[in-house]
């Protein structure tokens, strides 16, 4: 990716110049803060800060799009149910798929993350979309967890009769029980897809409020000083 | 439009806003579609040459057949109160108060929550469930007369004389007096091996929960033989591992780590441990914008340069 066609930043309007809503009408409080939480052009758009100009960046959208495939492989075998990938050889492709998909998605996640660390992403106010993404992970991990609990063959049954101790050791156990696979499968096709999906979109919505974070030690124009109080502690 | 990188003018330490830079066409649809694309193709060459790997299940009618003795001798176990499970405190009993962080008795805390008493649900309650001939229901007559003590010294004694054979076959056990046991436990034997153990421990058409049938497997011998065999051991990175060469859960090569550390690993609070220093590092993950030094890592060791190459050369000239 080169660098081209530099423009002039197109600032997007000030949420702050917005006219505030009316505060007797739910509806009109809920969309302007559906329309004011991203700045007007930045949902989805078609320029980027000149600086965006490495593979890098390609990782985020990889997760995601890796994500959409773990979703889609994974739809298909919850269709079959929890014990068609073993008597079937398409559930099996499928459940092959499931699993490429899966270790794809952890991969770019990881090339993701560590990306982020080494531009400290979180800078300029973007502590959340750092936080956020951890918790993504977090929640993913334990959607790969339970997915391994729920196969119903013998690698689930060491997985559930080691992980137990863990679980239990630090009073997990009594809440989440690894030995139940019905538990854990409908916590791997239903409640954590939606956490990871939640988190994710409120990452995504992080990204596009905050844009892309600049490099270390730039600033865009020559007298564009920063704001008083804007020194950031990042020793 | 003249720019400049600015660490002589207010220092790294000022991020600005990234609308206030120059901008250039970016694609995210199409960069979209095309990861898209690329990595499905990836995932469907990746699963059709490599698969998934899908080993059955062990029933409780295979480890019979292959591992008898093992079957017996877990049995015998549950009887006696020896055995994991029996042991093992919350949330299945209270029969110890489990692992804990320092003063921390966190596993006591989550308490009893999912039930078990061993002998009963895994051995006891099959066994009057099936159809009894006259000699197990003798000596399940027999094993229900007799107090606490006696049965627990009826199958300590039978336990370790099992113990005291070259292979554990009870054909080989020296006489002694073990009350009931040797039946019982031969019967749970031929339950075990005609396939319908599984469902006399827990009587429930639809399945679902296994944690009395997995407890008891755990139990025995023969699932860790198996694992162990397959590299899937705790200290073999047997949480990350899959048997064969098949990729597992790679991401929790963190957490599997420290059990590879015998102070840790070996310890009798080594999950809690392990537990913990993995959430510290996760912690510090996470809050990691706010921890100061570890925040400035990235500026010290500038590997930032290598992603922003193109704009530092760029403004480099420039100036």
């Amino acid at each position: 990716m080169s660098a081209v066609a530099d423009t002039a930043p197109a600032r997007a309007v000030p949420a702050a110049s917005a006219p505030s809503p009316d505060r007797t009408s739910w509806t009109a409080w809920a969309r302007y803060r559906i329309t004011h939480t991203v700045p007007e052009g930045q949902w989805l758009p078609d320029r980027q800060p000149s600086y965006v100009a490495s593979w890098i960046y390609v990782f985020g959208m990889a997760t995601l799009v890796s994500l959409f495939i773990v979703i889609g492989s994974g739809v298909v075998l919850a269709l079959g149910g929890s014990e068609w990938w073993h008597t079937s050889g398409v559930g099996h492709f499928f459940n092959s798929t499931h699993l490429w998909s899966v270790e794809i998605f952890f991969a770019v996640m990881a090339i993701h993350l560590w990306g982020k660390f080494w531009m400290a992403a979180w800078r300029g106010g973007r502590s959340l979309t750092w936080m956020t993404g951890m918790i993504a992970l977090l929640a993913a991990v334990g959607t790969g967890f339970t997915g391994y609990l729920s196969q119903t063959n013998f690698d689930a049954q060491w997985i559930g009769a080691q992980a137990k101790d863990g679980l239990n050791s630090v009073g997990l156990g009594a809440w989440f029980n690894a030995l139940n696979p019905a538990a854990a499968l409908t916590l791997h096709i239903v409640v954590l897809p939606l956490a990871v999906g939640v988190i994710v979109i409120m990452h995504v919505i992080l990204v596009r409020r905050h844009g892309v974070v600049p490099p270390i030690g730039a600033v865009p124009l020559i007298g564009a000083v920063p704001p008083i109080g804007a020194q950031e502690p990042t020793s | 439009m003249t720019t400049s990188t600015t660490s002589s003018t207010h220092g790294k330490r000022y991020t600005p806003d990234s609308h206030s830079f120059p901008t250039r066409p970016y694609d995210l649809v199409k960069e979209m579609v095309i990861a898209g694309v690329v990595l499905l193709l990836l995932t469907l060459a990746l699963a059709a040459s490599f698969g998934s790997l899908d080993e059955k299940a062990i029933t409780l009618q295979d480890w019979a057949k292959a591992a008898p003795n093992d079957v017996v001798a877990t049995a015998v176990g549950e009887l006696a109160g020896t055995t994991d499970s029996s042991g093992y405190g919350p949330p299945y009993n209270t029969a110890s108060e489990g692992q804990k962080l320092g003063p921390l008795a966190l596993q006591k805390w989550g308490g009893v929550r999912i039930p078990v008493n061993s002998a009963q649900d895994l051995v006891l309650t099959p066994l009057e469930a099936a159809p009894a001939d006259t000699a197990l229901k003798d000596a399940l007559g027999t094993w229900q007369s007799a107090n606490a003590d006696q049965q627990t010294a009826w199958a300590t004694a039978y336990g370790d004389a099992l113990g005291a054979t070259p292979d554990g076959n009870p054909a080989d056990v020296a006489t002694g007096d073990y009350g009931p046991v040797p039946v019982m436990a031969s019967s749970f034997l031929t339950l075990a091996q005609s396939g319908g153990l599984e469902q006399l421990i827990s009587p429930n058409f639809y399945g679902g929960d296994r944690t009395k049938q997995l407890l008891l497997l755990a139990d025995g011998s023969y699932l860790e033989e198996q694992a162990r065999a397959r590299s899937l051991g705790g200290d073999q990175w047997g949480m990350m591992n899959e048997a064969g060469n098949y990729p597992g859960q790679v991401w929790l090569g963190l957490m599997t780590f420290w059990y590879q550390i015998p102070a840790i690993g070996g310890s009798e609070n080594g999950d809690a441990l392990v537990w913990a220093a993995t959430a510290v590092i996760v912690l510090g993950f996470l809050f990691l914008p706010f921890i100061p030094g570890v925040r400035a890592i990235p500026e010290k060791i500038p590997v930032y340069k290598l992603v922003w190459r193109d704009y530092y050369r760029r403004n480099k000239t420039k100036r």
